[in-house]
């Protein structure tokens, strides 16, 4: 029997403590800092939005640990020796292993603003960082005004979240058009309207210049780069992305990178020890995967690989392929394959863009012009079916095919209207066109 | 680092939750019509019944709108659930506390003590409360009101009024409002209006119908079996004979066919009565159910305990007023106790038989206990001489059950504690219809949750607005369908779902039921690996 000790208690790290205790008898014991209970950081937004309470979010009920016999160790680690198989926790505890999982996920970037670390400034990440906004933005009393900073997925979660108390927000995008490193144009413009229906002041083309105190050390406003406008605020989102949560390990033998670097067994350089979920960093990207991949799925999917080397049926990591999904306010996304944003698409990738009068629903089919080949699917305000496009891309099925059953995978729920025969006259009609 | 924060985690009180001068000014509408039946209640004596009668519904409704538009067309269409966890009403907060002890104080004078809410006895003059309602009871049916007919008027005003305003939380759904129409429709039509226009033919010698909502089915509506009820129908010429038949074709053809193809939400959440107002006036508390398994636990041995005392009482009400002659009866009580013997083991035997796989060890436990006992019990009725089936006189079961189940489990408990417990606490854990249903939804049907590939980020939303408490996260993170005796398909979970992880569907009964370690996404290796195994 094997100590198995897994650093951080997210999606990553209790997958894999649930199937290492599927498949074995090993003591195991998960490490966090932040929180008693496994929860899902996905949901935190609803907490703050009145939608659940803290307790919703943890998928297993309390008792659920001990029944399975894995351990919860409250704490931060502070440093790591491989060569003794030590933990050493801030408060002075120590903890052996045989085997080390490092499932510490990611905390939020900070680029080095005038100001970053003022009272009021804040990511949107931790369980912390909630309850920080909670003490600054309780309400539109206390927080008059706030400022986001990061035109991504956290970004505009943290204004759904400001907006559903009525906190006024201005919301500063680096980028031309929300997102619009991933989004195609079509996509990207639709959602910069719908968050300006919200009454969020969208600032495209923006960026922060500084952060401003008051006399106690509080955010007081912030002034923008390019036209050095200030703006007051009582609260400041830093939402510039993510990266991986590793400075504990700097010191120690293990192989960084930006993230934990680890092989397609997910092992680092030092034997036994592993890496998983948003702060694993793959030595090489895994198809058109990025290195580092913060996104749920893949951090649950790593748990259940890692679980299977760690049990002796040594299996690499190898992801299907991609999907993802989101919602930005009212409108959900899915998508299936890849879907280059305008800017970043390679020359073989076409788009055909379908989008519904009420501003609200639109798809974004990718194909390769010379192949024909469907390499992927934005869809907005539409769901649709994983598993039939799961099969489509791996049947290598051409653009025709798939628009001409795309009713087939139609998700949303019963009575809902349809559009896939609008849709497919719009592209019948633009292929003739063509 | 505390997880002492479930309360709601601000210090100050969000102030988006507060209401707009609209909605005041609608809450005050709304309040000036209770408090119009509050004083008639207080035996004020109105001079123009109808006038102030109309003014109270009136502005019970008005004020529900005006509400509902304020709160649902004034913003974006959407889900709707900003600060359900911060306001008093919907969180058990002090609001919530005086509406339920509010609402479990009417049902219990509805209920045992109506001659406070002004029902007269021995045919004299209603006073109160009641007689505010006389007006409307004569130009519905002819007569005089009673308690039930200030109850169906109030009950059939909830789910119209708040049947609206779901309709508009939900616009951007169409199931949901389709649903919502529909209860609304069964309720206003089957509930109220017809069994009041039937009571018109009572003037006539020709007829007796007791008071019969159509859609209401045994063993929902357990007092169909009583003698009244059967004498009623049966002395009503074809009519009531039609209506007696058409109770049983509804209970033993058309109820199962309907739920084969769609599951139980066919009536639970589109045609029953006590769903309707669930889903409409109960909505705000749907997030209040428990999600532990413990409740669960609680669930499953109660309902169909339920199910099988109501099974027993209707048994043996029945047998009561047959008669032993065969040529006085063409349903003999032996006749009439064996067959229900021969129904009762051949769906015991069929599950044991071909369903045994499907059925968790403390489920069959439970269906071999139910079946010892009701065995046992018929195994005594023939060995002993006793005139009385099951050794209780019918009457006291009959009594019992109108009592603990029909009154209080259902009424006082089931309503009453809509925001303490949530909305569904009757369909849950005491409606034997929902036991019969859900049995036959987790067993004979077409209808399941399916789950999106692997697109659950098990954020909780599903399971927190699951009314039934079912855990719904629990099956989607895993990728594996929703199959459940107790869902009633109201669509919530599917319609809260952040990343369009959930749909309900009609399909076949082939792999229905599915099990998936590995969810889709994954390396195709390792699902084969480890969902095959």
């Amino acid at each position: 029997m094997k100590h198995i000790v897994i650093i951080g208690n997210g999606i990553s790290g209790v997958t894999a403590a649930r199937h290492i205790r599927k498949l074995s008898d090993h003591k195991i014991t998960i490490i966090s800092g932040e929180t008693d209970y496994f929860f899902s950081r996905t949901a935190l937004m609803y907490v703050y939005m009145g939608h659940m309470k803290f307790e919703h979010t943890q998928p297993y009920e309390n008792w659920f640990w001990e029944k399975n016999n894995i351990n919860l160790k409250q704490g931060f680690v502070k440093t790591v020796d491989t060569n003794s198989k030590t933990l050493h926790f801030n408060d002075g505890d120590t903890l052996n292993y045989d085997s080390l999982i490092i499932a510490t996920g990611s905390k939020p970037n900070k680029f080095g603003w005038p100001g970053q670390d003022l009272k009021g400034v804040m990511g949107m990440y931790h369980k912390q960082d909630l309850e920080n906004l909670e003490l600054h933005a309780p309400n539109n009393k206390v927080c008059k005004h706030a400022v986001i900073v990061g035109g991504g997925l956290i970004g505009i979660e943290l204004a759904e979240m400001l907006n559903s108390r009525n906190i006024p927000v201005t919301f500063l995008v680096r980028e031309p058009s929300f997102w619009d490193g991933v989004l195609p144009d079509g996509e990207s413009n639709m959602i910069n309207r719908h968050i300006k229906n919200h009454h969020i002041d969208l600032r495209l083309s923006t960026n922060l210049k500084e952060i401003i105190s008051d006399e106690h050390g509080r955010v007081k406003s912030v002034i923008i780069e390019e036209t050095g406008e200030e703006i007051a605020c009582d609260v400041v989102g830093l939402t510039a992305g993510v990266a991986p949560n590793i400075d504990f390990l700097k010191g120690s033998p293990i192989e960084l990178g930006r993230g934990v670097k680890v092989n397609r067994l997910l092992e680092t350089n030092i034997e036994d020890v592993y890496a998983i979920g948003d702060c694993a960093e793959q030595h090489e990207a895994i198809g058109q995967r990025r290195p580092i991949e913060a996104v749920w799925y893949t951090g649950r999917m790593m748990g259940e690989t890692v679980a299977q080397t760690i049990c002796g049926n040594k299996t690499p990591y190898k992801p299907g392929h991609w999907f993802n999904s989101a919602k930005f306010l009212d409108i959900e996304y899915q998508t299936y394959g890849w879907v280059f944003s305008t800017q970043n698409k390679p020359d073989y990738e076409q788009h055909f863009h379908w989008k519904h009068d009420d501003d609200t629903k639109c798809i974004t089919v990718a194909f390769n012009k010379d192949t024909n080949v469907f390499l992927g699917i934005n869809t907005f305000g539409i769901r649709m079916r994983h598993e039939h496009f799961d099969k489509w891309l791996t049947e290598n099925r051409d653009v025709d095919y798939v628009m001409k059953h795309l009713a087939e995978a139609n998700f949303d729920p019963e009575f809902y209207k349809r559009y896939e025969e609008d849709i497919l006259a719009t592209y019948t009609n633009q292929l003739k066109l063509a | 680092m505390s997880n002492k924060l479930n309360d709601s985690m601000s210090l100050a009180k969000p102030e988006a939750n507060n209401l707009s001068s609209k909605q005041k000014i609608a809450v005050v509408i709304g309040i000036i019509g209770l408090f119009i039946m509050g004083l008639a209640i207080f035996n004020t004596n109105f001079p123009n019944k109808t006038l102030f009668l109309s003014l109270s519904i009136g502005a019970i409704v008005v004020g529900t709108i005006l509400f509902a538009n304020d709160a649902y067309l004034t913003k974006l269409e959407g889900i709707k659930n900003d600060g359900v966890w911060f306001k008093s009403i919907s969180s058990r907060g002090m609001l919530g506390w005086v509406t339920g002890v509010f609402l479990t104080g009417f049902y219990i004078v509805l209920y045992f003590y109506p001659q406070y809410l002004g029902q007269s006895a021995n045919g004299e003059p209603n006073t109160g409360l009641i007689s505010l309602f006389d007006p409307l009871s004569n130009i519905l049916s002819g007569n005089p009101a009673s308690q039930w007919f200030v109850y169906g008027t109030l009950y059939t005003v909830a789910i119209l009024v708040f049947g609206y305003k779901f309709m508009l939380k939900y616009r951007h759904n169409r199931y949901e409002q389709l649903r919502t129409a529909s209860v609304m429709f069964f309720q206003l039509g089957f509930a109220f209006l017809i069994p009041e226009f039937m009571s018109r033919l009572n003037t006539s010698p020709d007829y007796n119908l007791p008071y019969y909502d159509l859609k209401s089915m045994w063993p929902l509506n357990y007092y169909l079996f009583d003698s009244w009820s059967i004498n009623g129908l049966l002395s009503s010429g074809s009519l009531g004979l039609l209506m007696l038949l058409f109770g049983i074709v509804s209970i033993f053809v058309v109820s199962p066919i309907l739920t084969y193809k769609y599951g139980k939400r066919w009536y639970c959440s589109w045609v029953c009565g006590c769903g309707g107002l669930a889903e409409t006036a109960g909505d705000s508390f749907r997030q209040l159910s428990s999600k532990k398994l413990s409740a669960w636990k609680l669930e499953r041995w109660l309902i169909h305990t339920v199910l099988v005392f109501s099974v027993l009482m209707t048994t043996a009400v029945i047998y009561t007023y047959l008669g032993s002659d065969p040529n006085k009866f063409w349903l003999t009580r032996g006749a009439f106790v064996l067959s229900v013997g021969i129904l009762l083991t051949v769906v015991f035997a069929v599950i044991m038989i071909f369903k045994r796989k499907e059925l968790g060890k403390d489920a069959r436990y439970g269906a071999i206990g139910y079946f010892v006992v009701i065995a046992a019990l018929f195994i005594m009725h023939y060995t002993g001489a006793s005139d009385k089936i099951f050794f209780i006189k019918a009457s006291s079961l009959r009594s019992a059950y109108g009592l603990y189940i029909g009154s209080i489990f259902s009424g006082v408990i089931g309503t009453g504690f809509y925001p303490i417990l949530g909305n569904r606490v009757w369909c849950r854990f005491g409606c034997p219809m929902a036991a019969v249903l859900g049995f036959q939804q987790r067993m004979f049907s077409k209808f399941r949750i399916t789950t999106n590939g692997g697109q659950c980020i098990s954020c909780g939303n599903c399971s927190t607005y699951c009314e039934m408490g079912i855990d719904v996260r629990a099956y989607a993170q895993k990728g594996e369908n929703i199959v459940r005796s107790s869902c009633v398909g109201c669509g919530v979970c599917s319609a809260v779902c952040p990343r369009g992880v959930l749909k309900l569907e009609n399909d076949t009964m082939e792999g229905r039921i599915n099990s998936n370690e590995i969810l889709l996404g994954n390396d195709v290796d390792l699902m084969d690996l480890i969902n095959k195994k």
